[in-house]
């Protein structure tokens, strides 16, 4: 099992989750989130003093998937979230040893 | 007959008399009325001459016309300044919006306590003393009947004049139960209070909230009514003209000096020995942004100050039958509008490229400071170009004052308050054009400035401004810096980093909101010191 960390711009959001519901998986958990990577931050005014503010508004979807999915989602997500313009976002693809659904007790790729 | 029934009998019959007696006094007037007065819908039957008072009723003589015209006259005088009054008393929820709008999320309840508790502690003092010592001496309340019971003025006499100094009566308004005295006590209540609230702007987020209490007493009791007297109350400064033939001596018809410009020195006094916020200022001296957290409350705020100046420039007549009220109210509409688009222009083409919102708020608040003064004595072309000048002034002066002297003033209340009142009365030397005024503070004809024939009115209107800026800066140093000996002035640097709301008030301002990083201290410019406790200047 892959666990994915979806960094976007906070606009993609609606797009990037209905890619995601298409790709068979309506389950994500969400964090609004500030960051930067090279993408420069906002330059806000305040009484004529400038001011930068290094981190921008980001979302970050967090979505555990089968080992086979992997590549179908990373080309929707992708796809769903890509502007072209700095900024763009992220995803960090790392492994999960183990899932588990509370309700049931269930264990492993069925509790996905 | 027994003699118990008997008595019995004369008191049931009594009790009948009486009964009937009172059954007719109840309907026979109303029977006498019945045919006079059908149902009145657009009002042009009710008030007639039956409504004056006469010994033969509907019929007055006229002597007895004369009297109600007099009291109907005195009757809207007092209703204009009680009215007034009242919007000039709403004046302190702007006062606590702009405050609150541009300072801090962390900060809120206090600022908001601040902008509250001041309200009651300026009125009980100006109750206690204040008002005594403003208008103790002020003679006949001539626009409200005369009563002249306000006639103890402490004066000193040298080369031969008299110079006004302070009022002694009506203390606790004992001895003073007059309905006039009443309701000029309200008036210039609410005018203090105004000054009083001014300071709590440049002071805010470091300031102690005992040492704001403290502050607030002395406000009321001695800062302001001092200067008060001297320009209102009869004192010296309303005499220059008089003494020393200088114009009708100093002139401020709604108080750009007496409230605005006091406030403000108070504010810069008191900005200037708290010593900036934390993170305000860096190494090198250079100036931080500090965003406040609310730009709809700094907005709102603005139109309820704007809302409440037709109460406090008007009103200042003390008489609705003074038509010149709506001179006086256009005046100072279109300074509002002047002051508030040239601080906007000034900041988007020439100082930044945004038209900064609280910059807008400023310039429209610096235009209403400044027509304070002259709004009774101007034309409306110079009124907008009074309010245009203190558009652009503002924004300088927050430049100045953030920048040079290096003083850190969150909402601009020094800015707007003490540099555009100082403007507002040096305007009324200006542009007064003598079609208002006559017999002002006792000199004959009618008030004008430099540009239209007396330069003498603008020699009072500079010494007015020093003397406020002498006394006000010279009283508020001692009085702060007392208030520092004995409890101190400022919050602990901790306190002020995680926001005062919870030390001082006990309670966050905001419960279920979770703050973000904006209301936090800018992280980069705090220097450690000793064991991590960030170092805070405070005087």
């Amino acid at each position: 099992m892959k666990k994915l960390e979806v960094i976007i711009r906070p606009e993609k959001l609606e797009a990037v989750r209905q890619a995601m519901e298409a790709v068979g998986y309506p389950g994500i958990t969400l964090t609004e989130a500030e960051g930067h990577g090279k993408q420069k931050g906002m330059t806000q005014q305040w009484r004529g003093e400038t001011y930068c503010v290094p981190f921008l508004p980001k979302m970050k979807l967090e979505i555990v998937i089968a080992d086979a999915d992997l590549e179908k989602m990373i080309q929707a997500v992708t796809k769903a979230a890509r502007t072209g313009a700095v900024g763009d976002g992220k995803i960090f693809v790392s492994d999960i040893r183990d899932v588990v659904r509370i309700r049931t007790g269930e264990r492993g790729e069925q509790a996905i | 007959m027994t003699r118990m029934h008997r008595w019995k009998r004369w008191n049931d019959w009594g009790r009948a008399i009486i009964l009937g007696v009172f059954a007719a006094s109840l309907v026979l007037p109303l029977a006498a009325q019945a045919e006079d007065r059908a149902p009145d819908p657009s009002g042009a039957n009710t008030g007639t001459a039956i409504d004056v008072p006469a010994a033969t009723g509907g019929a007055p003589t006229l002597g007895e016309v004369a009297a109600q015209v007099g009291h109907n006259k005195v009757a809207i005088n007092m209703m204009w300044t009680l009215v007034t009054g009242f919007l000039v008393m709403f004046m302190q929820a702007g006062f606590a919006m702009v405050e609150t709008g541009l300072t801090r999320a962390k900060n809120v309840a206090h600022t908001m306590a601040m902008n509250f508790m001041i309200y009651p502690l300026g009125m009980l003092g100006f109750y206690l003393c204040g008002f005594a010592f403003m208008f103790g001496g002020l003679g006949a309340i001539g626009t409200m009947g005369g009563y002249a019971g306000l006639n103890h003025e402490v004066t000193i006499h040298l080369f031969g004049k008299s110079f006004g100094l302070f009022g002694m009566n009506g203390f606790l308004l004992s001895g003073q139960y007059d309905v006039a005295v009443f309701a000029l006590f309200l008036f210039q209540m609410v005018f203090m209070d105004t000054t009083a609230t001014i300071p709590t702007g440049a002071m805010a987020e470091r300031w102690k909230y005992l040492s704001f209490f403290i502050y607030g007493w002395f406000v009321g009791t001695i800062l302001y009514p001092i200067y008060g007297n001297w320009v209102w109350g009869g004192g010296w400064l309303a005499m220059l003209g008089q003494n020393f033939g200088l114009g009708h001596g100093h002139v401020d018809f709604a108080g750009s000096s007496v409230v605005h410009l006091t406030g403000g020195v108070i504010g810069l006094v008191g900005a200037w020995v708290l010593g900036p916020r934390i993170g305000k200022y860096n190494k090198d001296g250079s100036p931080n942004a500090i965003p406040g957290h609310s730009i709809p409350m700094a907005i709102i705020g603005t139109f309820i100050l704007a809302f409440g100046w037709f109460g406090f420039n008007p009103g200042s007549t003390l008489a609705g039958t003074d038509l010149r009220i709506a001179v006086v109210a256009v005046n100072t509409m279109l300074a509002s509008a002047t002051g508030a688009v040239a601080a906007m222009l000034w900041m988007w083409m020439v100082r930044s490229n945004k038209p900064d919102p609280s910059m807008m708020c400023n310039g429209m608040l610096a235009g209403l400071v400044a027509i304070t003064a002259p709004c009774a004595f101007v034309n409306s072309g110079n009124a907008c170009l009074i309010g245009l000048i203190a558009g652009v002034l503002v924004v300088e002066a927050v430049y100045f004052i953030e920048r040079v002297l290096k003083i850190d003033d969150p909402v601009g209340a020094i800015s707007v308050h003490g540099v555009n009142g100082a403007w507002g009365v040096l305007s009324l030397g200006l542009f007064a054009d003598g079609t208002y005024g006559d017999g002002w503070n006792g000199v004959a004809g009618t008030v004008k400035g430099l540009f239209y024939g007396d330069g003498g009115q603008l020699v009072a209107e500079c010494i007015g401004v020093l003397a406020n800026v002498v006394y006000i800066g010279a009283v508020s140093f001692v009085v702060f810096k007392l208030i520092e000996a004995v409890v101190g002035n400022r919050v602990h640097p901790s306190v002020e980093i995680n926001g005062l709301d919870v030390p001082e008030m006990g309670v966050p301002g905001y419960v279920g909101i979770k703050l973000d990083k904006h209301s936090e201290t800018p992280l980069p410019v705090l220097m450690p010191v000793g064991a991590g406790e960030p170092q805070a200047a405070g005087r």
